[in-house]
């Protein structure tokens, strides 16, 4: 397989690293297997919340996978050599990402078997549809990429001349996944949390703050843990952008706030309220939704400072309050806050099962061993030396 | 010619997409044949009218409730997160939310109203459905197709009225009584009111409509200027759920 041979020679860390991973994902396959023959009513989902965590969490995911168009726009459309070292990795990343995606919409199926249904009868007019198709094509779109790049550069010749259409069509590709699942929720008729115009860019904007922010924290893991280093300056660049995707997302939500409680429309300002401050005496997401407050506030300060910013470990904290403030944001609120209440007022909250977050911890450990792997593959080819992680 | 293992492996992969593209390109053409070979009913547009002054006399009366959970297996589930419901009762005020109004009648205040699918005219649920699993008949009624359902649940999401229903567990041990004529369900997917198309397609009312002792229920074609529901509509105020969203229910309450 490709380059293969790379990932599965390492030091003693790095084995006990990929089995503690494979540890993981075996609990959270176990847990699966008993979703399978129980039903999803194992997890914490009901009629009134009908989609929890597996779906909030595939659709934060699309978000860090479409974040890789953050580092691909500035090198190959703009020439951006700086981001020459660490390009590769956000490709990397957004494969493992799109795969988390597959896999959370996977163990949301109540009948996974008959998944293919989807393609077996094409329906232009769901969204679903279209998510699948742009997923898809977006998941392909980076294998191809990484493949041919990596390929060529280990050969020590220049990519081949076909790649860069590929490459450039990857970019508003990117842009279609996360507009695509932002129209799975901003269409429908009688869920005003979701029906919103700028549903997609919020979604666009959380996004190229959390995985940017991402991709900083593992360029710092990389240079601890291995002799590659991406420098100083390519994190500092993206540092840039991380701050001002996280201003534009705190300004389209003060957006939303303003126009829900200006207006004062009772069925707009209930789920605000819900999550804000709780709903006749129902308040379970409340501190949830004020750690994203609070987080997005400090780390917002910390990244527009040019002397916080330009501390490198200043930096990560701000970028692990960044990523942990967008992962609560997109991740728990913006999708179980849509559901509370339900379209006949009644309130029915909403906590995962201890089953249901085996198996979404599961597919976070799938994500992560993907990455490992690609990192170890990419940096062994690039250095030309097995890299001791 | 020799072969290397790559070029082998290169043809392999080439030769399966374009098996699969050809299983595509033939899927698509049956996708546009279907519509016209498909058995249809004659159009119509069935149409429910619930008169609630008669429907709220008795209280508590749970009769087409009854009726129609029996004959469609539709299982008795106690925890009510996990409960599978067609028809049942909600206060007027959660059914009705934009009649919002603290001085309204005594006879609407908090009484319960019989709620079920609304076979809207312009379904969102149809719209969302990724594989056409939940499709509008000509005769209107929203249909639902529970052995090619994946269990995505996207149709509860996207109806405004929650009269949908997913399978959270298998629903075959909370069944009561079995009627062998009408198929169970397995765990995993989406069921809701069919409007008892099996029995429309003989000639028969709805089951609710026939087990309403008040004759609360008419049920008729909106199509047809001489029919009850018409003559019900023009004679008194009538009002639907949640007629902004633009869904245009086909359930319409006397009030």
């Amino acid at each position: 397989m490709f380059m293969f041979e790379k990932a599965v020679v390492g030091s003693r860390r790095y084995w006990i690293w990929i089995f503690c991973l494979l540890a993981v994902i075996l609990a959270g396959l176990f847990a699966y297997l008993r979703q399978l023959s129980y039903g999803l009513g194992i997890t914490g989902l009901s009629r009134d919340v009908i989609w929890g965590l597996y779906i909030a969490q595939f659709t934060f995911m699309v978000g860090v996978a479409a974040s890789a168009v953050m580092v691909v726009l500035p090198y190959y459309l703009h020439n951006y050599k700086v981001f020459a070292r660490v390009t590769i990795l956000g490709e990397f990343l957004a494969i493992s990402a799109v795969t988390m995606c597959g896999l959370f919409i996977f163990v949301d199926m109540g009948q996974p078997h008959r998944v293919l249904n989807v393609l077996l009868y094409p329906t232009l007019h769901s969204m679903m549809f279209w998510d699948m198709v742009s997923l898809g094509g977006y998941l392909l779109l980076n294998v191809i990429i990484t493949l041919v790049t990596l390929s060529a550069e280990r050969e020590d010749v220049a990519p081949p001349r076909w790649i860069k259409p590929v490459i450039l069509l990857s970019i508003p590709w990117a842009i279609s996944i996360h507009t695509v699942t932002a129209f799975l929720y901003s269409g429908l008729p009688g869920r005003s949390f979701w029906l919103t115009a700028i549903m997609a860019p919020r979604f666009l904007a959380s996004a190229f703050a959390a995985g940017p922010a991402l991709l900083i924290l593992l360029c710092l893991a990389i240079r601890k843990l291995t002799r590659f280093d991406v420098g100083r300056e390519p994190i500092q660049k993206l540092a840039v952008i991380v701050t001002y995707a996280m201003i534009l997302t705190v300004f389209f939500f003060l957006l939303e706030l303003f126009t829900t409680f200006y207006s004062r429309i009772p069925e707009d300002m209930v789920h605000f309220e819900y999550l804000l401050v709780g709903l006749q005496g129902y308040h379970a997401l409340v501190p949830w939704m004020w750690s994203f407050i609070i987080l997005a506030a400090i780390s917002l300060t910390l990244l527009i400072l040019p002397r916080t910013r330009h501390n490198e470990s200043v930096l990560a904290a701000s970028c692990i309050m960044v990523f942990v403030s967008l992962w609560i944001e997109k991740g728990v609120c913006q999708v179980i806050g849509g559901f509370i209440p339900a379209p006949l007022g009644n309130i029915t909250e909403y906590a995962p099962t201890l089953p249901e977050v085996a198996i979404v911890v599961g597919i976070w450990a799938v994500g992560i061993l993907m990455t490992t792997v690609f990192y170890k593959i990419a940096l062994s080819v690039r250095e030309g030396y097995d890299v001791a992680y | 010619m020799r072969i290397d293992r790559r070029t082998l492996l290169r043809l392999t992969g080439v030769s399966l997409l374009a098996v699969a593209g050809r299983k595509v390109a033939s899927v698509l053409g049956a996708v546009v044949d279907s519509g016209a070979s498909a058995a249809q009913p004659p159009a119509r547009r069935w149409a429910m009218v619930i008169d609630l002054p008669k429907c709220l006399k008795e209280e508590g009366c749970t009769k087409c409730i009854a009726a129609c959970h029996r004959l469609h297996n539709v299982p008795l589930i106690t925890d009510s997160r996990h409960e599978v419901k067609w028809i049942w009762k909600a206060p007027f005020e959660n059914v009705f939310p934009s009649q919002e109004n603290a001085y309204i009648t005594e006879t609407l205040h908090g009484k319960q109203v019989p709620v079920f699918c609304n076979h809207c005219a312009d379904p969102p649920c149809v719209r969302v459905c990724p594989t056409q699993a939940t499709w509008k008949r000509r005769d209107g009624v929203v249909m639902m197709d529970w052995h090619r359902c994946i269990g995505c649940r996207y149709c509860m999401v996207a109806c405004p009225y929650g009269s949908r229903s997913f399978n959270w567990v298998d629903p075959r041990p909370h069944l009561t009584q079995m009627n062998p004529d009408f198929p169970t369900r397995t765990k995993g997917v989406v069921e809701k009111c069919t409007l008892c198309y099996e029995r429309l397609d003989k000639g028969q009312l709805p089951a609710c409509v026939d087990a309403c002792s008040e004759k609360a229920m008419v049920f008729g074609d909106l199509d047809d200027p001489k029919s009850e529901v018409r003559r019900l509509l023009e004679a008194r105020y009538s009002i639907r759920r949640a007629p902004e969203l633009g869904t245009q229910p086909e359930i319409y309450y006397l009030v």
